[in-house]
């Protein structure tokens, strides 16, 4: 038995070779998680039908304003998008991708409390993939990890595990954002003394590794510390989505990542997003 | 078939229900010291049942357990194999203990499934390196009481038969 396991484990980890395996026993997790999920979700339900009419109606109100503001930014974006095409031809450089999102809920279920991981109601059968960019209204969330049959896991930016190519909005200094297993905290990797890095500088994804699209936002520069010594700056960074909070995010589709996501894009994809209900 | 083996209804209810428990979101403060639910409900059937409920039980269990925490797989299905093995090998004198005194066996026996978890997060990826991560062993032998009972009159309502 001790074998079995150790085989399995090793075959998990080492050789990634128990998709098969790890999808059929996630879907039969599926309605575990569910179940959970399911009361937690009522819960809140009933507390919203509580809220009274006038918050609605202030809440409405503001969303309105809202909108039409999103609106209005949204005529110049199409303008500005059609001028941007236009010079692109000619210039002869390629076609922006089309990227294409889709809304998937977060279950209210915890997995282990020292990695950083949600699971998603969306899975293969809506076209979910592994490495799937995961954002939301603020910025980045993190990354499709596992696609099941109707559920998939994502890791967040903020695991130990994870690192996102970033650039500084104001320089253009490229870096990576590590995550630290704090929700509320990334750490920069090797950024030398003399660049000009600042506190609440913006990090936006730089689209090298192919993954994430170019030009999201990720997170602020919070601190830069130099010890003196060391050979690179510690500098944190908070991501800007809640990522403990939300309870909902978008899954990302770009047009030509599901052929080879490993494949590094040579010329960052530019953005319009579309959102589909 | 051997009348003593398969899992009895109520077992398979408990065991779904912790691992309900299991994934139930928690406030952050609170949540790493979330006892170890499976593997306390799988001690006390083991010490009922050791014919019905055992490693193997353990195993699949576990397997089940490392898919809904998104561990890697056999992670959990060791460990609980190697913690049910001991509850096999004492089983008789953790049933005349105290509930106390089995809540200090208890104790010990998470510890052992933490430290073995620890062992394989760190040979496989990122080991916790919070004092935290050690929690559980004390809540879980604090909620053993509450488990003992429930399951307890659970088996003498409905398993009064089994052996």
């Amino acid at each position: 038995m001790v074998l079995i396991a150790l085989a399995l484990m090793a075959l998990d980890h080492r050789l990634n070779q128990l998709q098969t395996l790890r999808s059929l026993l996630a879907t039969v997790a599926y309605p575990v998680q569910l179940g959970v999920d399911l009361p937690i979700r009522a819960g809140r339900r009933v507390l919203d039908s509580f809220s009274r009419h006038e918050q609605l109606v202030m809440e409405n109100r503001l969303l309105r304003s809202d909108n039409m503001q999103l609106r209005a930014r949204q005529l110049r974006f199409d303008a500005l998008q059609m001028e941007n095409d236009r010079l692109r031809a000619l210039l002869h450089t390629s076609a922006q991708a089309t990227e294409r999102v889709q809304i998937a809920k977060l279950l209210a279920v915890d997995l282990d409390p020292f990695r950083q991981q949600v699971v998603l109601n969306k899975g293969r059968l809506d076209g979910v993939y592994p490495g799937q960019p995961l954002i939301n209204a603020d910025g980045v969330i993190g990354q499709i990890l596992n696609a099941h049959w109707a559920n998939s896991t994502a890791l967040l930016i903020s695991d130990p595990g994870h690192a996102l190519p970033v650039i500084v909005a104001r320089t253009g200094l490229r870096s990576l954002a590590v995550g630290t297993g704090n929700p509320r905290r990334l750490n920069l990797r090797h950024v030398p003394p003399q660049e000009d890095i600042e506190v609440g500088d913006l990090l936006l994804t730089s689209g090298l590794g192919g993954r994430f699209p170019a030009d999201y936002p990720v997170a602020r520069i919070v601190s830069v510390e130099h010890q003196p010594g060391q050979p690179f700056l510690l500098i944190a960074a908070e991501p800007l989505a809640a990522l403990d909070r939300s309870r909902e995010a978008l899954l990302l589709w770009t047009e030509d990542a599901e052929e080879d996501p490993e494949e590094p894009v040579s010329e960052p994809p530019n953005t319009s997003p579309e959102v589909r209900e | 078939m051997n009348p003593a083996v398969g899992m009895p209804v109520p077992v398979a209810i408990s065991l779904l229900m912790a691992y309900g428990l299991t994934i139930t979101p928690l406030p952050e403060l609170v949540a790493p010291a979330r006892p170890e639910w499976v593997l306390l409900v799988l001690i006390y059937w083991s010490m009922a049942f050791p014919r019905r409920v055992g490693i193997l039980t353990a195993f699949v269990a576990g397997l089940f357990l490392d898919i809904l925490q998104q561990q890697v797989l056999g992670q959990n299905a060791l460990t609980l194999a190697v913690a049910l093995f001991i509850v096999l090998q004492i089983y008789p004198r953790l049933r005349v203990f105290p509930v106390w005194q089995q809540a200090v066996a208890i104790a010990l026996l998470v510890a052992l499934v933490r430290f073995l978890q620890l062992w394989i997060q760190g040979a496989t990826g990122f080991p916790p390196d919070n004092l935290l991560y050690w929690s559980p062993i004390l809540t879980s032998a604090l909620v053993w009481p509450l488990i003992y009972h429930l399951l307890r009159d659970a088996r003498r309502r409905w398993l009064l038969h089994l052996t």
